[in-house]
């Protein structure tokens, strides 16, 4: 393979930035470029030194080469690593120094392929490197960190090991008629099964959980015109993000924005407001708002505090009923007119703000807290998987519950043995245990430049 | 080189030598002498060609498919079986069509006489007592043989198939000595010329039970264990002989006071005391293993089987031990209707030679040793019909060989053959190989009932099924394909008739009309049963009927099998160039490299099934052959 090399930092991001190189001649290549007072041929693994980072015969920065010596690195193969001092520009200099010594830029995910190629890292480890990257917050990357410690690995494996145990003792009773081995009873062997399917159904619970981790949570902020959504929105954001003006119907695209609130990501859409009205454009905007209301995780309903429930708003509420969403009673700095205890009745979670003043906020935090970080939502404990990871766990449940239809219908053990067999394979899959020619592709191809 | 005999004299010129005369010998022997090459079978002693120095039966899980896969390629096995079993017997019938197994309880003198008559009868083959004591090789290519007795024998193509006599050591407690089974003569000098032409060899072991005499069993207190009412042969191609089941077999139990004469005396195994330093068999285990490893299991089964139409020996099945002859008369004793049991022949394990099948071909030809052929127990596995299907398709690849022709390598989908060579090849085995029907990944597509199906047309293309039985084989398929075609098409209706038989066979009525395939696929139901609601149903043989039944019933689970054979056979066309050097490949790690260059997989799909490969390994193979355009 190839020597590569990548700025392993986010871009222009920090003080500091690490260039990585990575293969057979990572060390020759630094060398090339870093004069330190040790040759870095000369330096031991897990050694760094301080020196000018060179290019073109000019020195462009200082900085700090780090080397490890394969196999022990974290690709498994000879790695250097300069740090530099940040900014793009140097950066990219420095990068493009050592890429005119030799080295190859890496591609997508590029490091963290060979560490899994040179058996540094099981597959959802390897995954949950690129998570970890892109993990959004800080509870996020707990749970990516979980991954890579092996947590969704050995949860998976339980349920595999235990699969495979059950399909054995089936084996064996089928292999041995005359070793007066116990009978396979069907009650017994629906038990197992269900039980199997219990832990993944867990695991896919997981799913919707590492999302709201992962990407945040889609939230659409809903009211009718003018009660200060696209207030509330800027507010959250920080800035300006959408037009706030006294004429009504001011926002009729949607606008979207992540942000903050407590340990939680909001991906925040701000609709055009909900009326009658004979404007085709406002009217595509209502309708637009009405059907992301329909996918959304979260609705903000905000209503007018200063104002009387209209028929509007109790639509708007009757809309939200049964849904997870939070009623922002806005302008707090006004007498509060609608009675707070009645709207309650369409969601437990009312929160009094003032989104002109930033007034009320905490309530909303913690109302979105609670919706979404029960009390069984441990970050720490937990694991949650990604995209793959759920299909492969679908199709493992898909081929259990059949193996359950089976049993019940009378199908004779043999087909049990063979439906079971099918269960495990996808979880094989899934922990990178058994490989098909197109997991390693479809992985890789999802991995972001650096690491 | 000048071929001589002890007195000067030339002996004989062979295309292939076949080393041993046991049940892989045979099988390769016949196969080359069928194909039309010049073939000699030598044999230690002529009168235990085919012998069953252990259990007398064939068949049985996983193995009675290995033997209607050898009839539908043409060997011998299924005929010998089906003209001198004593019972037979379909084991697994609950247990669905997958493992159906059928096992027969077999007279040991006839089968061998059996054996023998057919291999005499054989033109193209000299069958030859004399213990081969080297194997002549010009460099790395085999050219002959030579005897004890000193006289060399050409031929371009040998097949070792030496069983447990190679360096035999028979051990009974503490006692030891030399010899092959059933205390016949071992030999000896042949593991040197191995090992001198590279041959990795190494020690296994396998043991047998005690026979005893008829008329010291107390039958009164045993169950009875009769065959099946209706027999159905091993061979697909039957004379219309008359099948019946000649004798009864018996049931006992060992009990706590065996268990404890067997713990007081573990000390005493020939096993346990350490004189035996060769693996034995996980999947056979001897009864001390049982009761050592599986302590809280208050008793074990045995069968008592008898050996033979003319002889009052009878087998002890389960009862496999290496304790002194003094332990085992008193634990069989201990057991209810043997109290007063006699011993004729006593249990014994038995240690030798035999090589790592890692160095063989898919072909079964050593990849260092040109022309060398290795079959049965010298590869590592146990049990006849293991060994009748390596010598099968070892006969097939040594003919293919001399004559130019092209190999037969069976892959994992298409037999229980194929799966069981490329598990020795790929895998190799630390003990005594045994098949099973859990080591096929494909059991539903392999079932014993399809056997002909699968491979009929393989034995016919190269040249060991006739045409006469080829063309039966046609119009058979013909059939089931015309039925099954007609079958999609019956619609039937819910009726006082029907609500009946449904209700027999224990599964919901029907309401509205259906089609009748779908009935069929309700576990419950039947072909044959279904039968009054399908007036224009033509006259159909049973296994016509079977395959029909089978084909509708488990279509689902059969297409599940076919996607995996699908997608096992894409990485199975990913070719591997069989001169790379894996210790080259950057990034696999150093013991996939070291596997890869020991095993030289023809592909991809054989590299995953090393030990040793890990699917990263596997990876960095696809990635590198991606590189390289491949």
């Amino acid at each position: 393979m190839s020597t590569v090399a990548a700025i392993s930092t986010p871009d222009g991001v920090g003080g500091i930035s690490v260039i990585r190189i990575s293969g057979s001649e990572a060390i020759a290549i630094a060398a090339n470029v870093f004069r330190g007072k040790i040759s870095p041929e000369q330096m031991e693994s897990h050694t760094c030194c301080y020196g000018k980072i060179i290019k073109d015969g000019k020195i462009i920065d200082d900085g700090v080469l780090t080397v490890f010596r394969e196999p022990n690195s974290y690709t498994g193969e000879n790695v250097a690593e300069i740090s530099c001092h940040g900014g793009r520009f140097v950066t990219r200099q420095a990068l493009r120094a050592v890429i005119q010594a030799g080295a190859e830029p890496a591609g997508a995910g590029e490091f963290t392929k060979r560490a899994f190629l040179n058996g540094k890292m099981s597959l959802t480890q390897a995954e949950a490197v690129m998570d970890v990257i892109s993990a959004q917050g800080e509870q996020a990357l707990n749970s990516a960190a979980n991954i890579r410690e092996g947590k969704l690995f050995r949860k998976v494996k339980e349920v595999s090991d235990g699969i495979v145990k059950l399909a054995a003792s089936l084996d064996a009773w089928v292999d041995y008629p005359e070793e007066d081995l116990p009978e396979a009873e069907p009650e017994q062997l629906m038990f197992h099964v269900e039980h199997f399917v219990g832990s993944l159904e867990k695991l896919l619970e997981g799913y919707d959980k590492g999302r709201i981790l992962r990407q945040g949570i889609d939230t659409v902020i809903l009211g009718k015109t003018n009660v200060g959504k696209s207030t509330l929105m800027n507010c959250l954001v920080g800035y300006d993000r959408s037009i706030v003006t006294d004429v009504k119907g001011t926002t009729r695209d949607i606008v979207e924005e992540s942000v903050r609130l407590g340990g939680l990501t909001l991906r925040l859409s701000d609709t055009a407001g909900l009326r009658e009205t004979s404007d085709p454009v406002e009217k595509l905007g209502i309708d637009l708002a009405r059907k992301k209301a329909e996918n959304a995780q979260l609705i903000i309903a905000v209503l007018d505090g200063s104002q009387e429930l209209d028929g509007q708003d109790r639509e708007l509420l009757e809309l939200i009923r049964g849904r997870k969403a939070v009623i922002a009673v806005n302008k707090s700095d006004l007498p509060v007119k609608p009675d707070i205890q009645k709207l309650r009745e369409f969601s437990p979670y009312v929160a009094v703000i003032s989104a002109k003043n930033d007034g009320g906020l905490e309530q909303l935090e913690k109302a979105v807290e609670e919706m979404f970080l029960d009390e069984n939502f441990d970050p720490g404990a937990d694991c949650y998987i990604n995209e793959r990871q759920k299909f492969c766990v679908e199709k493992s449940l898909t081929a259990l519950k059949e193996t359950l239809e089976g049993i019940r219908g009378g199908i004779t053990p043999d087909c049990t043995a063979v439906s079971l067999e099918q269960a495990v394979g996808p979880l094989l899959d899934l922990t990178g245990e058994r490989v098909s020619d197109t997991v390693v592709a479809q992985i890789f191809s999802d991995f972001c430049v650096g690491k | 080189m000048g071929l001589m005999g002890e007195t000067g004299e030339t002996l004989e010129n062979y295309d292939v030598v076949v080393v041993g005369a046991g049940h892989a010998g045979v099988e390769a022997a016949l196969a080359c002498a069928r194909l039309g090459v010049r073939t000699a079978l030598f044999t230690i002693s002529l009168d235990v060609i085919a012998n069953m120095p252990c259990n007398p039966s064939i068949g049985g899980t996983a193995k009675g498919h290995l033997v209607r896969e050898i009839d539908a390629l043409g060997g011998e096995m299924g005929k010998a079986a089906d003209r001198t079993f004593l019972q037979s017997r379909v084991l697994n019938r609950g247990k669905g069509p997958a493992v159906h197994s059928l096992r027969v309880q077999a007279d040991r003198v006839r089968y061998h006489d059996y054996m023998k008559r057919a291999v005499e009868s054989e033109k193209n083959l000299d069958l030859r007592q004399g213990e081969v004591t080297e194997v002549l090789a010009d460099g790395k290519t085999v050219c002959g043989v030579r005897t004890r007795l000193g006289a060399e024998f050409s031929a371009k193509a040998v097949i070792i198939a030496t069983g447990t006599y190679l360096k035999g050591r028979i051990h009974v407690g503490g006692n030891s000595y030399e010899s092959g089974p059933d205390n016949v003569m071992p030999a000896g000098k042949l593991s040197e010329s191995l090992a001198a032409l590279g041959v990795e060899l190494r020690r296994f072991k396998t043991g047998t039970p005690a026979r005893v005499h008829r008329r010291s069993i107390d039958f009164s207190k045993l169950e009875e264990q009769h065959g099946d009412s209706s027999i159905i042969p091993f061979s697909f191609d039957q004379s219309g002989e008359k099948l019946e089941n000649k004798v009864i077999c018996y049931v006992a139990y060992t009990n706590s006071e065996t268990h404890r004469v067997i713990r007081e005396n573990i000390g005493r195994s020939a096993m346990y005391g350490g004189q035996i330093h060769g693996v034995g068999p996980r999947y056979c285990p001897s009864i001390e293993d049982k009761i050592m490893r599986f302590a809280d299991k208050p008793r074990h089964q045995l069968f008592i089987e008898p050996m033979g139409l003319d002889t009052d020996e009878m087998y002890l099945q389960g009862m496999s031990t290496s304790l002194p002859e003094d332990v085992q008369i008193e634990f069989l004793r201990t057991i209810e209707g043997l109290e007063n049991v006699e011993i004729m022949r006593s249990a014994y394990a038995i240690e030798y030679d035999c090589c790592d099948p890692t160095q063989l071909l898919p072909t079964l030809e050593f990849k260092e040793i040109k022309g060398l052929f290795g079959a049965g127990q010298f590869n590592g596995t146990s049990g006849y019909e293991e060994a009748a299907a390596q010598g099968l398709i070892a006969g097939i690849n040594a003919a293919a060989a001399v004559k130019g022709g092209k190999p037969l390598v069976l892959d994992r989908a298409s037999s229980y053959i194929g799966t069981l060579i490329d598990d020795l090849v790929t895998k190799g085995c630390t003990d005594p190989y045994r098949m099973m029907t859990s080591r096929s990944e494909y059991r539903l597509l392999l079932r014993q009932d399809n056997a002909d199906m699968r491979l009929t047309p393989t034995g016919h293309e190269i040249g060991l099924i006739s045409e006469e039985r080829y063309q039966r084989f046609l119009a058979k398929k013909a059939a089931i394909e015309a039925e099954l075609a007609r079958i999609r098409k019956v619609s039937v209706s819910p009726g006082e008739e029907m609500a009946s038989y449904l209700k027999s066979v224990g599964t919901e009525p029907i309401t509205v009309g259906c089609k009748l395939w779908q009935l069929l696929k309700r576990p419950q139901t039947s072909y044959r049963g279904l039968g009054f609601a399908d007036p224009e149903r033509p006259e159909l043989s049973d296994d016509v009927a079977e395959q029909v039944e089978l084909t509708i019933k488990y279509e689902g689970y059969i297409d599940i099998q076919l996607r995996q054979v699908e997608a096992m056979r894409k990485l199975e066309k990913k070719l591997l160039p069989p001169d790379v050097d894996y210790s080259l490949i950057r990034g696999l790690r150093l013991e996939a490299a070291e596997k890869l260059n020991k095993i030289k997989p023809l592909n991809v799909g054989q590299a995953s099934r090393i030990s040793g490969v890990n699917p990263a390994d596997v990876s960095v193979l696809l990635v590198w052959l991606g590189r390289k355009g491949g």
